[in-house]
């Protein structure tokens, strides 16, 4: 369904976990566009009412792209730049606290 | 405009609740409100049915508020019944949290003094230390020294109040006209005769429920409302997962997993505006309260503004100098949405507040103080 842009092609490959399974993004990436290239449209779902989201403005203004990235709930994906070895889970509803 | 058998002057948390219960009654209603230039203590505020510590100098505020509280549970299946809206009422029971010794000895001074009043309604309130306290209320940090709690004490969602309320109403064939301020009221034979830039309403009783708008309305018939504005500021994190039963009053969690944290109380004016120094003092305090709240995120913050009297407790008033005039102003409005639909309007509709219940809110009160 997406694409990567023929030039980001030529980027250092960038190796990164959803959920445990490993997936491969390209240098400066966000981490929205390496799940959506990777066929991961569905990031999390609400908390209310449980409807699936994704990606959306891709800039940070929609908040439907929330997903949990090296343990930290609730990131903007499409406001965070792939790095090695890091990992990304989607959220399932509300977030935890831990009282 | 149109005639009326009830005008009601704002379009809050108090005007719907009264227009509610006098369309239960089978009134036929106008509702006439502001639009967004509003100051709108409904839209703001922070959502506790809240009975403990109310009513220290007023006992009948005390008996009054606790009626509410009791007659919530109907209007919350009323308004769900008849609107589909889940107000989200609940009465788990609140806590008020105290973070020093100094803070907790006030605090039963307090609740000694407003229980030993004579003809307090008498209900529950328990001290618990901290590692009792900890039995309900998981997580509470280590600063908090502990607590008072108060069976009667619950939470509601106040915009899906005030929007199941405004569905009640129009269900029930109520006009509601919004950018319809009142600017003058006058008789016209027995009505009384509203003008708005739209056009002029009749109606044969009038209820000002304008929150601050009716420090300037009720003079026009015959009465005084000494209300001030006083801000509070809230804030709202992300939503979580369930954590937190019980409200508290400076903490609490929605129904939809929002944790709401508040509530300043400022004498600022008009001014609505939120401050850093604040918010971040509510932030801290909140943090003490419940140390996993650190890494939650906060997603807006917002001022509001109270609809203060000199002395804090209600006016329920009707004019004797325009019988079918009534004046209605409170700084607890989700509290008081029950009594105010199910308690209040029927005396209004029947067109008598009964003196035994309604003397002391009289704004008469003020006019004796300043005389004294
Ligand atoms: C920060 C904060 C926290 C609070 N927390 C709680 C809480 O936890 N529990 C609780 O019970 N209460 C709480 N309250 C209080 C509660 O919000 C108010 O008591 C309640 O909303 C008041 O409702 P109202 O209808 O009187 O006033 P408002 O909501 O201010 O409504 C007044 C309405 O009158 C209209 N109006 C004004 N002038 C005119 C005019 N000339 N013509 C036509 N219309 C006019 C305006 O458009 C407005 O809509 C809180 C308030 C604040 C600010
Ligand atoms: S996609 Fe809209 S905020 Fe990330």
């Amino acid at each position: 369904m997406f694409a990567r842009l023929p030039d980001l092609k030529e980027r250092a490959v960038v190796r990164l976990t959803v959920d445990g399974r490993a997936i491969e993004a390209r240098a400066g990436e966000s981490v929205a566009a390496a799940l959506l290239l990777s066929g991961v449209l569905v990031v999390r779902t609400t908390p209310v009412s449980g409807a699936p989201r994704g990606p959306f403005c891709m800039m940070g203004v929609c908040f439907d792209c929330l997903v949990s990235i090296d343990g930290e709930p609730n990131r903007q994906a499409c406001m965070v730049t792939v790095r090695d070895g890091m990992q990304v889970e989607r959220m399932q509803g509300a977030r935890k606290v831990d009282p | 405009m149109g005639a009326f058998d009830v005008a009601i002057v704002g379009g809050g948390l108090v005007g719907t609740a009264v227009a509610y219960g006098l369309a239960r009654q089978g009134a036929r209603i106008a509702v006439l409100d502001e639009g967004d230039v509003a100051f709108r203590a409904s839209r703001g505020n922070f959502g506790l049915v809240w009975v403990q510590s109310k009513g220290l100098g007023m006992p009948e505020y005390a008996a009054w508020t606790k009626a509410s509280s009791d007659a919530w549970a109907g209007l919350r299946d009323a308004l769900r019944d008849e609107t589909g809206i889940d107000t989200a009422f609940a009465r788990p029971g609140g806590f008020h949290v105290c973070l020093t010794d100094g803070e907790m000895e006030r605090r039963r001074e307090q609740n000694k003094r407003l229980h030993n009043q004579p003809d307090m309604v008498p209900y529950e309130v328990r001290f618990l230390d901290r590692k009792d306290a900890l039995d309900l209320l998981p997580g509470l940090g280590p600063e908090v020294v502990g607590v008072s709690y108060c069976p009667l004490d619950g939470h509601a969602n106040p915009l899906k109040l005030l929007r199941a309320l405004h569905a009640a109403l129009a269900r029930r064939g109520a006009a509601y006209r919004s950018n319809t301020p009142v600017q003058r009221i006058e008789r016209s034979g027995d009505a009384f005769a509203l003008t708005t830039p739209a056009g002029t309403i009749l109606s044969g009783k009038l209820i000002l429920a304008a929150g601050l708008g009716n420090a300037r309305l009720a003079p026009m018939v015959g009465m005084t409302a000494p209300v001030r504005p006083q801000r509070g500021q809230i804030l709202v994190t992300e939503r979580v997962a369930p954590f937190l039963k019980h409200p508290l009053v400076t903490v609490r969690q929605t129904d939809e997993g929002s944790v709401m944290i508040g509530d300043s109380l400022e004498e600022a004016g008009f001014d609505d505006r939120v401050g850093h120094a604040v918010v971040a003092m509510m932030a801290d305090r909140a943090v003490k309260t419940f140390p996993a709240l650190r890494g939650v995120r906060v997603v807006r913050t917002w001022g509001a503004l109270r609809v203060m009297t000199p002395d804090g407790f209600p006016i329920y008033q009707q004019s004797a100098e325009h019988p079918g005039a009534f004046l209605v102003t409170c700084h607890s409005g989700v509290t008081l949405a029950a009594g105010h639909a199910l308690n209040l309007a029927p005396h209004v509709a029947a067109g008598c507040l009964p003196d035994a219940a309604f003397a002391a809110f009289s704004a008469r009160r003020f006019d004796v103080r300043a005389a004294a």
